[in-house]
């Protein structure tokens, strides 16, 4: 049911790009940045909304991403398809080599593990003055024109593009992973492990290969990010961007990727409209929309959006 | 020697001022099974009474530390009958997401409020000398801190162990239904609970604006070693919480001082091996 939504939503989102396009082409860079959250909540909501493992430290792999791409450019991988892949598969890499330490404990303790890691990391990048920049970050890494041909151009629209093309492959990766057999049993992970367990699911293993698909995604956005700004700064790895990526898929409905994605953009537009009146007035919204929601707005804009189709049919 | 010394005491009341922050969170996690990140925001309260109290009315230092105890604890008792209440029975992960809805929404009216910036404070001369303890010079602002924290630390202990009330709380958090089976009234339990847990780390706020400072990041800016103290110490145990703290709190504070450029990292590398080490905390160890 939630699938089949998120096939029919898939022409809408492809539509709405187009039409944000050819109607706000002065706001073509807001439209990248939320186009860019929506790749790293869908990251999340593969983790969280589909197999059921929490995480307060996402923002660890989506700054790897943005990291790898900076950090690679010096040593002449300045091609941005290729740096986007590499960083994926940095990103990957990590989040396979530290599964195995969120698979296990149950919801709190994962909570602190990854809240923990991804405080270390930053440290960690923060300290590295010589390969991050620091507090100061980095912002003199080259990019060659993407596949050789289209420069990253002063009005965004290669950018635009750009992140388009990667949030759809991924849009569409998710649709297909979510609806196979490995997605059904993610979801049984989610309902009930320990009965998973008992049906002989490699439970360990696909929470695993979710972790490092999730990793992998958070660390494509981290990269198209890094390349469409031309910038990475530490805040990428940050606390703040972890609880935001856990906001974004709660508000738009986990477990959805239709409801994500509208999430990310209703997100990103408040967030751009608020901040612009004052960064304390975003907080403040910010947090009364979160506690709202989880008081009265259960399954979030999707579960909203399911109850009035379900309404409408009586 | 002198210096290890000084470190030490430093050591020991940030430990203090830790416990003091996290054993509202160890009560009502161990209690009501309730993740609330919010709870530094209680602190902050108790730290912007006690700013506002001495430098704009006047009033001296030592009354301010019960009326940042009284306001915490009023601001969380309301809280918890008005919205809280209502999480307890949602998934650990909405009670995280409400929860920082909660903090991000105190840091930004403390923003609004107050100012971005750190707020100043004018301690009496008597707090602000320094005193010769055993040949040692010290801070006599950390040893008052040390001295309040323990106090509290006792009394608290003496409540939760010596009095009906106390033993109401060790009933409920054993098996909530029989509790309830015998005429506790658990739900105005909660709430008294949950507000003197609040009521504590706005002490611990007020004491600590000296040493910590205070600005409008405090709900986030301690929250992973108050997390620590929980998990290690064990939720809803109180020895469990002092130990934590003091042992967390020396031991950041003895690297930050010996080793500068790895110091921030102890803490974090000491949670992650930790709960690798021992995934359900050191409590389910002991029992």
């Amino acid at each position: 049911m939630k699938a089949r939504t998120a096939t029919r939503f898939a022409p809408v989102l492809l539509l709405a790009a187009i039409a944000s396009y050819v109607l706000f082409p002065d706001y073509l860079a807001l439209i990248t940045q939320i186009m860019i959250l929506a790749i790293f909540a869908l990251s999340y909501d593969l983790l969280q909304g589909h197999t059921g493992i929490v995480s307060l430290g996402h923002a660890a792999f989506f700054g790897l991403g943005a990291y790898s791409v900076a950090i690679l450019s010096r040593f002449g991988v300045t091609e941005p398809v290729l740096g986007l892949f590499a960083a994926g598969a940095v990103s990957a890499v990590v989040a396979l080599v530290l599964s195995p330490i969120v698979a296990r404990g149950n919801d709190l303790t994962r909570l602190l593990i990854t809240l923990g890691i991804g405080s270390l990391l930053y440290e960690a990048a923060n300290r590295a003055r010589a390969w991050t920049g620091g507090a100061d970050g980095l912002s003199d890494f080259a990019l060659s024109p993407l596949l050789g041909v289209f420069e990253f151009d002063f009005l965004g629209r290669t950018a635009f593009f750009y992140s388009f093309a990667v949030l759809a492959l991924v849009y569409a990766c998710l649709l297909r992973i979510t609806t196979s057999p490995f997605g059904l049993a993610l979801a049984g992970i989610r309902e009930n492990t320990t009965r998973m367990r008992a049906i002989g699911a490699p439970t360990a293993r696909h929470i695993a290969v979710s972790y490092m698909l999730s990793g992998a995604i958070a660390g494509l956005g981290g990269a198209v990010l890094a390349q469409t700004s031309h910038f990475v700064s530490l805040d990428m790895l940050g606390f703040d961007r972890s609880a935001e990526v856990m906001m974004v898929a709660t508000l738009g409905g986990t477990g959805t990727l239709h409801g994500v994605v509208i999430g990310a953009a209703g997100f990103g537009y408040v967030k751009d409209a608020l901040s612009t009146l004052s960064p304390k007035y975003w907080h403040l919204a910010l947090g009364i929309v979160l506690m709202a929601s989880v008081l009265l707005m259960k399954g979030g804009i999707a579960g909203a959006l399911a109850r009035l189709a379900a309404w409408r049919k009586r | 020697m002198i210096n290890t010394a000084s470190v030490l005491l430093d050591g020991v009341s940030y430990g203090m001022l830790l416990f003091l922050f996290s054993i509202g969170l160890s009560i009502t996690l161990g209690l009501m099974r309730f993740v609330n990140l919010a709870h530094g925001a209680f602190a902050m309260i108790g730290g912007y009474v006690t700013v506002s109290l001495v430098n704009l009315l006047g009033v001296p230092f030592l009354l301010t530390l019960p009326a940042a105890f009284a306001v915490s604890g009023v601001v969380g008792f309301v809280l918890e009958r008005v919205v809280i209440h209502r999480v307890y029975r949602e998934p650990e992960l909405q009670q995280v997401l409400f929860s920082i809805g909660l903090a991000f929404a105190a840091s930004a009216l403390a923003t609004i409020v107050f100012g971005p910036q750190q707020q100043p404070i004018a301690l009496p001369s008597w707090l602000a000398q320094r005193i010769s303890l055993l040949g040692v010079p010290v801070g006599a602002s950390r040893v008052f801190l040390i001295g309040v924290a323990a106090v509290a630390a006792v009394l608290l202990v003496l409540l939760f162990n010596r009095t009906l009330f106390g033993a109401r709380i060790r009933a409920a958090v054993d098996n909530r239904r029989a509790a309830e089976g015998i005429g506790v009234r658990v739900g105005r339990l909660f709430a008294v609970t949950f507000a003197l847990g609040a009521a504590m780390a706005g002490l611990g706020g007020a004491l600590a604006v000296d040493s910590l400072g205070l600005d409008p990041t405090m709900p986030f800016k301690y929250l992973i070693p108050v997390l620590m103290v929980v998990v290690i110490g064990g939720p809803g145990s109180i020895p469990g919480s002092l130990v934590a703290s003091l042992v967390l709190g020396v031991v950041d504070t003895m690297f930050k001082y010996a080793v500068p450029d790895v110091g921030p990292f102890v803490v974090y590398a000491l949670l992650v091996g930790m709960l690798l080490a021992f995934p359900r905390g050191l409590a389910a160890i002991r029992a």
